[in-house]
């Protein structure tokens, strides 16, 4: 079940300099598991100590604010676009 | 000369070197621009600023640039208008309007973040400048692009108001209308920003950009004789005006301009676009999300990026939030044109209306002092007043016809 992964700038040192991953899973939080393995480091930076995603890190499946859907539980299915996003200032 | 220090993560304080960086890579949290104060007092006294040109780079020591301005020379400084006409309205002894419906040369406050955007970018070697728009953004950057020579791209809703389309592809820009709402835009954008070389002023340069709406703040205080309202009435979107505001107010304390700030600071938004009051109101912890649906579509932000900035501004100065139906709304925009002679548009019509509800509700005292902000331009937003306004008589150009109408209207 792989999934294609938006990264943004601020993370893409992890990631090697790809702006752009596939990883596995079925949820949002066994991505960012996977995430982790794949590119240590990740999971610290999109999670609080608890384990709940930061306040200012944006999570969208197939362009759908997660908020929207159900949070980390939200499911994915093969050939899902996710989107990580940091807040972002507008007017 | 600059006074910058660096830039520094509001969330978890790690420190950053002011270059084009505009988001913690721990946690996130956005950065914020440091400044030496203990430098910026040894030389800038309130008499220095008073000689200078009447415009934002009078407070430059306290904007993160590092050579001169390249824009924003007729920017800032508008007027501050104590506002009796209103104040009788409302029932209130002390109404004072901060009025950027009357901004050069965009007629918003978006012409100041844009003034220190566009010459940041510059500064950093940018040519081609890019931002996510509710409108007034849009027109502030496509303008200044212009008069800077820079190429500039523009992200927007696609059902924005024709006024604000107009008002930014004149000048050149490459207007890109977009399918959905605001909030999608600006993830689209974020997406763009990390596959191109561009400045995006609301994304990539934020923290220099957002630096510039504390000139609005600074002004107030100067325009008050260096005194700070007792109550400020601010319109939310994103939330970052209401944050800098209120950090302009401690930068002013800070280097001893004025007494130590007791301004209680309001967030005002549309009924139908209000996650940051909403969080105020239930005082939650954490800022929902909504789907706008709202007339006043400068500020329909669902995901404010500043909203937790915002929320904590309100409770630290301990103010409060209220919203505004379309309905007050559009009754805020005539009142504020029939007793004051002002077409702000619709953000400047949540103000109002904000403002009278917290005075109906006494949360506002009527006797002490307020700043309402007004912050955009009326001529931007005119379908939202059309079917409200008084009919026009139509007549045959004679004196007769004139006379008759007269008549059959009195
Ligand atoms: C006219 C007007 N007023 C107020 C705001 C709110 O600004 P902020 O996003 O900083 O909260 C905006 C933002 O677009 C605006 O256009
Ligand atoms: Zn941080």
């Amino acid at each position: 079940m792989a999934v294609k992964v938006l990264i943004p700038t601020p993370l893409q040192k992890l990631t090697g300099n790809l702006p752009e991953v596939e990883v596995e899973g079925r949820n949002i939080q066994e991505l960012v598991e996977n995430l982790e393995k794949k590119f240590p480091g990740m999971k610290e930076r999109l999670t609080d100590e608890k384990g709940k995603l930061r306040r200012f890190v944006n999570i969208y499946v197939n362009e759908e604010d997660i908020r929207f859907l159900q949070m980390e539980k939200t499911s994915l299915k093969d050939g899902d676009e996710v989107s990580i996003i940091p807040a972002i200032a507008g007017g | 000369m600059s006074y910058v220090l660096g830039l520094r993560c509001r969330e978890c304080g790690r420190n950053y070197p002011p270059e084009v960086l505009f988001v913690c890579e721990y946690c996130f949290g956005s950065l914020e621009v440091i400044y030496d104060y203990a430098r910026i007092r040894k030389v800038l006294t309130k008499e220095k600023i008073t000689k200078r040109p009447k415009n934002l780079w009078r407070y430059r020591e306290l904007l993160p640039l590092n050579k001169e301005p390249i824009t924003g020379f007729f920017s800032g400084f508008t007027p501050l208008i104590r506002a009796r006409n209103l104040s009788a309205y409302l029932g209130a002894k002390e109404v004072y309007l901060k009025d950027d419906s009357v901004s050069h040369p965009t007629l918003s406050f978006k012409d100041r973040v844009v003034a220190v955007a566009i010459s940041k970018a510059k500064e950093f070697g940018f040519n081609t400048v890019a931002c996510a728009s509710t409108g007034n953004l849009a027109n502030a950057v496509s303008a200044q692009a212009a008069f800077c020579g820079l190429r500039s791209f523009i992200f927007i809703p696609a059902d924005l108001e024709l006024a604000k389309i107009v008002s930014t592809l004149i000048y050149g820009a490459q207007v890109v209308a977009v399918e959905g709402s605001y909030d999608e835009v600006n993830r689209l954008c974020a997406e763009i920003a990390s596959r191109y070389h561009w400045a995006f002023v609301n994304i990539n340069i934020r923290p220099y950009y957002a630096e510039g709406s504390k000139t609005f703040g600074f002004e107030i205080a100067e325009q008050l004789n260096w005194r700070l309202p007792q109550h400020i009435v601010v319109p939310v979107a994103g939330g970052s005006l209401i944050s800098k505001i209120w950090k302009a107010f401690q930068e002013l304390y800070k280097l001893g301009f004025v007494e130590k700030p007791r301004t209680k600071v309001y967030a005002a938004q549309a009924q139908g676009c209000s996650p940051v009051v909403t969080t105020i109101k239930e005082n939650s912890e954490i800022i929902k999300p909504v789907r706008p649906k709202t007339i006043a579509k400068s500020l329909a932000i669902g995901n404010p990026a500043d909203g937790y900035y915002a929320v904590s501004v309100v409770k630290e100065s301990k103010g409060w939030g209220e919203e505004a139906s379309d309905e007050e709304i559009v009754e805020a925009m005539r009142v504020l044109a029939e007793t004051e002679g002002i077409f702000t548009e619709t953000a400047g019509g949540v103000t109002l209306a904000v403002t009278k509800k917290l005075l109906a509700q006494k949360i506002i005292p009527k006797e002490e002092s307020i700043v309402i902000c007004i912050t955009g331009n009326g001529l931007k937003t005119q379908d939202a007043v059309i079917p409200q306004l008084k009919k026009l008589w139509h007549i045959k150009p004679t004196l007769e016809s004139f006379m008759e109408t007269l008549k059959e209207h009195t």
